[in-house]
């Protein structure tokens, strides 16, 4: 494990990123590159911009969590990858490739409740499969698989009422890998959940993603659970909504939940929820 | 006891509530009694209960209500099938087609304060007093309602659904079948089930005007031969098959829609 003195000097080497300017210059391509994406909403009362310019990209297998004030724009930028809206600049490549519209090759999971009611938990994780035209066999193959991996083997047949809040994000989080995309977008999935629950699902995901060893841009306004999953942290200024500032983690993997009560962690927490606190500030003004 | 039965959103006994129901079927029963059987009221205007039900078991007997329920059934059902199977595509096309709602909400929102009734002269001047102008009321007065419930139902399909179906693979073709489609079934069978009430209300109407059988007719009828007795079976028909109907669905929706049920019965 780093030392927390290096880190803390490895950190000043992190400059605030000047606007429409990638936060990170890598070789290579990215996974996924967000080039000078900004949304402006026209409303009845005007318009809102809800995303500043922004540009930063997101390396293969990285897991990257996005902390931001409320209202700062972290679902745009979410859905805009997702293709479920439509940037009114710039542009989102995924392996080089410009993005139009949504597609299987971005798998999402909603803070909302989105399982579908009327299938059970095993047609909800291959609905996408389905899509496909996996074969039968397969599609069991592949259920059964992330059934043990989320811990909800014996609940394929249950309906997604008869499951606890959880248990129901847990298996969209199943739905979203089984289906393999490239990239997995999670807007705060566990933002409904009481606080014991979200600490195991946090753990849940750190194993899947570790398993599945996919690419993940993770959305959160809970600082902890920014610094827990991820290998970079982008903490986002208030309305209008940009990249305030990159935040590498280098905390031991794989992680567990004891990796919270160590000062390292608490010294990220100190420096992100300052950053943050900043934001929320202003966010109130 | 008593405090609580009278408490609000409180639940009761379900002893208590079966009770309720039938005490004020007997109280209803009780004042038609004293009234007709105690010559309160002319019997030529009420007849007793007991004069109701030997009419009621000679109609049975001999048979000849047997084809007017046929018939009228047949008018009622022909009717809304057609409001139906027109009625729900459009509907959920209106509900999830911006482009379809502006064509079609505003006419439909027009048409359907005009009565059902008052089309009955002008459809017997189209197409004539045979059956396709009696389904044609019951069409008249039920598809325009039913099309706009069906609209709102899949209006109010949780729009994250859609969006996850998107991220998921789905085609716009596929978000219709396999989202929006299962999603409102349930409020669409319901849909069904409260229209399909309607429509027998409208079978009288439709009856009632040049029509030479059915329920609405003997009504029509009886009136004319001065028999109370006979208007009082032949509502109570009508009303006794519309339950019948309204059971039936409740039944399938029981039966299709486990999935909206904790316990999964
Ligand atoms: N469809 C829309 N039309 C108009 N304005 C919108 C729309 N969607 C979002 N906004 C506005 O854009 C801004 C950013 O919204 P967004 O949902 O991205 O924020 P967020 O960071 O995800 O907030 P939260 O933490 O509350 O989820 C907000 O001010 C919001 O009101
Ligand atoms: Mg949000």
């Amino acid at each position: 494990m780093v030392t927390p003195q290096l880190k803390v000097k490895e950190r000043e080497n992190i400059v605030e990123p000047k606007r429409s300017e990638s936060i990170i210059s890598v070789t290579g391509t990215p996974k996924l590159e967000i080039k000078e994406v900004g949304k402006v909403f026209k409303t009845k009362k005007g318009e809102t911009t809800a995303l500043e310019k922004t540009s930063f990209s997101i390396e293969d297998g990285e897991f990257v969590t996005i902390l931001g004030p409320s209202g700062c724009g972290k679902s745009t930028v979410l859905r805009i990858v997702a293709g479920l809206e439509e940037a009114t600049s710039g542009k989102v490549l995924l392996d080089g490739q410009e993005i139009h519209g949504p597609g299987p090759d971005r798998g999402m999971v909603f803070q909302s409740y989105t399982l579908f009611p009327w299938l059970s938990v095993k047609d909800n994780i291959t609905f996408g499969l389905k899509l496909k035209g996996v074969s039968n066999k397969e599609r069991d193959n592949i259920a059964r698989h992330y059934l043990q991996l989320i811990g909800l083997e014996g609940f394929e047949n249950h309906f997604p009422i008869q499951l606890s809040g959880g248990m129901k994000q847990r298996v969209a989080i199943a739905r979203a890998l089984a289906n393999d995309p490239k990239i997995l977008l999670m807007d705060e999935p566990f933002g409904a959940l009481d606080a014991q629950t979200r600490n195991i699902m946090q753990e849940v995901l750190l194993k899947a993603w570790e398993e599945s060893k996919k690419t993940i841009l993770f959305i959160t306004h809970d600082v902890d659970e920014s610094i827990f999953l991820a290998d970079s942290v982008y903490v986002m200024t208030a309305r209008p909504g940009r990249l305030k500032k990159k935040v590498p983690i280098e905390l031991e993997r794989p992680r567990d939940f004891s990796v919270k009560a160590t000062v390292e962690f608490a010294e990220y927490k100190d420096e992100l929820l300052s950053l943050i606190r900043d934001e929320s500030l202003k966010a109130i003004k | 006891m008593i405090a609580k039965l009278f408490t609000p959103n409180k639940e009761i006994p379900k002893m208590f509530y079966t009770s309720a129901g039938f005490l004020t079927f007997i109280i209803f029963l009780l004042i038609w009694s004293v009234l007709s059987y105690g010559q309160i009221v002319n019997p030529l205007f009420l007849p007793t209960p007991t004069d109701v039900l030997t009419t009621a078991v000679d109609l049975f007997v001999n048979g000849e209500i047997l084809s007017d329920i046929g018939i009228s059934f047949t008018r009622v059902l022909f009717g809304f099938l057609a409001a139906a199977i027109i009625g729900i595509p459009l509907g959920i096309l209106m509900g999830s087609l911006r482009i379809m709602e502006g064509a079609f909400e505003p006419i439909i929102g027009f048409i359907r304060y005009m009565p059902a009734s008052a089309f009955i002269p002008l459809l017997i001047l189209w197409i004539g007093l045979g059956e396709t102008e009696k389904m044609s009321v019951i069409f008249l007065g039920t598809f325009f309602q039913l099309t706009l419930m069906i609209m709102d139902v899949t209006k109010n399909v949780q729009n994250d659904l859609v969006d996850v179906s998107y991220t998921l693979g789905a085609k716009k073709a596929q978000v219709f079948t396999k989202v929006i489609l299962p999603a409102s079934l349930p409020g669409i069978v319901d849909t069904l089930r409260i229209t399909f009430g309607w429509a027998w209300t409208y079978l009288v109407v439709a009856e009632i005007v040049g029509a030479s059988s059915g329920l609405g007719y003997m009504i029509m009828q009886a009136s004319r031969f001065l028999q109370p007795d006979k208007i009082i079976v032949g509502i109570l028909i009508i009303g006794i098959l519309g339950l019948i109907t309204d059971i039936l669905f409740k039944a399938i929706y029981k039966a299709s829609f486990s999935w909206m049920r904790k316990d999964g019965f």
